[in-house]
């Protein structure tokens, strides 16, 4: 057998609900800790780290509102992916990735926002002002909230899978616009400093803290995410087991 | 498809005064915000572009969840999408989103300048919104198509498709709004934020209709 043909079975494997909820079984404890070892450390550097010479103590927020907004954008970007799965490939576990995914990326976008505006009060003087950056990523929590109530809205699952799916792919267009959105226009926000061309503008002292933490909350996001996929495939089951015990109790009738 | 046009247009007109009722709701948001806000013209006549893009916005997205469902109810959307193939349907789904824009939006943009004269607004101003009005609100229809496609199959699916469609014309919005007040305000430069209006309305012409199709597509199965 090709090398192909095997890894091909491998992804079809993960199509089987309880398969994959065998794995997910078996990986969430030990992400679960992993996450915990990470944020643990991270949390730690980020309060070792030396304060701005400017912004004082406050700059710490920073450790932990730049990995939440890079968060709401990635779980965005990867219920895109789920998307594309459920429209073109469809693959089975696709919508159940992208509709579990939703509540979790719309939690992470509120805390941007909420620790942005806490940041925002002593350094701005104000908890929100209608800078290009803030109102895209406040965008992208109506759009959360509205695929959210999509994806609840309807009975049928398949039905609901496809509607987010086409929903989540046309508010895909946000995403540019929320990391180019202070390049473009030229608003209170800072742009971008770590990810930009010429390295990074940020010291290494406080760069590694930023980037533990960002590995942190990823494993987080991942760590949530393979758990309430593996809830709404038992909800699923659920759901079709209490069917048929209803049709058969009607048939017995 | 220009039977399909006309057909969409003679349905639009004569069931139950759908426009009529459109430019009624335009013409109560704009009456209210005077009694919200208080009656000081001044006032009235530098947020009165913002006013009446808010009101159109909101006049439009009301009449969005008849796009497709009456066609649902009586069968004949299950025909359309049989009938096409996958890119005739989205030339299907534009031609019913032009139709609903002539019956249920374009009365709105030819009330606009009537209810711009009771915000006292300047004839520039007056001129310069209806213009943009013109050509933004096409983009709302378009995109809202996505939406009522999308939210075709629910019973109650109007205020969903409102709350699905608002984040997405806020864009339309911003730049009709101040393509509005630059030609109003000195400093503000008109032809900028109006061409970036244009081309909002012809990027969301092609995403709309064909997520629309998308979805119409695979909801009918």
């Amino acid at each position: 057998m090709s090398e192909t043909v095997a890894t091909a079975r491998k992804i079809s494997d993960l199509a089987n609900p309880t398969r994959f909820i065998a794995l997910a079984d078996k990986l969430v404890p030990w992400l679960a800790a992993l996450t915990l070892i990470v944020l643990a450390v991270g949390l730690y550097m980020s309060f070792a780290a030396p304060e701005d010479y400017q912004q004082g103590t406050t700059v710490r927020i920073m450790y932990i509102h730049v990995p939440f907004a890079w968060l709401a954008m990635m779980c965005y970007t990867i219920m895109s992916v789920a998307a594309l799965g459920t429209l073109v490939w469809r693959h089975p576990l696709a919508d159940v990735a992208l509709k579990s995914a939703a509540p979790i990326g719309a939690v992470f976008t509120a805390l941007a926002l909420i620790t942005g505006s806490i940041w925002g009060k002593p350094m701005w003087g104000t908890w929100w002002v209608w800078d290009a950056r803030l109102t895209s990523v406040f965008v992208l929590f109506l759009i959360y909230l509205g695929i959210i109530a999509l994806t609840r809205a309807m009975e049928d699952p398949t039905r609901a899978a496809r509607a987010a799916a086409v929903m989540t792919l046309v508010g895909f267009i946000n995403i540019p616009i929320i990391k180019f959105s202070v390049d473009w226009w030229n608003t209170l926000h800072q742009s971008a400093s770590v990810v930009r061309m010429g390295g990074p503008a940020i010291d290494p002292s406080m760069l590694w803290p930023l980037l533990v933490m960002a590995l942190g909350f990823t494993l987080l996001f991942f760590t949530l995410h393979l758990m309430s996929m593996r809830t709404e495939l038992w909800r699923r089951r659920v759901r079709t087991m209490r069917q048929l015990a209803a049709r058969r109790a009607e048939a017995r009738a | 498809m220009l039977a399909l046009f006309v057909r969409e247009v003679r349905l639009g007109v004569r069931a139950g005064g759908g426009a009529l009722t459109g430019v009624l709701f335009f013409l109560a948001v704009i009456a209210t915000v005077p009694f919200a806000i208080g009656p000081d013209l001044n006032l009235l006549a530098r947020i009165g572009p913002a006013i009446l893009w808010i009101g159109a916005l909101l006049a439009s997205l009301l009449g969005l969840d008849r796009l497709f469902q009456a066609d649902r109810e009586d069968g004949s959307l299950d025909l359309i999408i049989l009938s096409t193939d996958r890119f005739s349907l989205v030339l299907a789904v534009i031609t019913k989103c032009l139709a609903h824009w002539v019956t249920g939006v374009l009365p709105l943009v030819i009330a606009a300048p009537l209810l711009g004269v009771l915000l006292n607004m300047t004839p520039e101003g007056i001129g310069a919104t209806t213009l943009t009005l013109l050509v933004g609100t096409p983009a709302i229809t378009f995109i809202g198509a996505a939406g009522a496609a999308v939210a075709v199959a629910l019973p109650r699916g109007g205020v969903l498709i409102s709350v699905l469609i608002l984040p997405l014309v806020i864009p339309v919005l911003i730049f009709g709004v101040s393509a509005s007040y630059g030609a109003v305000a000195e400093p503000d430069p008109f032809l900028p934020p109006f061409l970036m209006l244009t081309a909002l309305t012809l990027f969301l012409a092609v995403v709309g209709p064909v997520a629309a199709a998308l979805s119409l597509r695979w909801a009918s199965d």
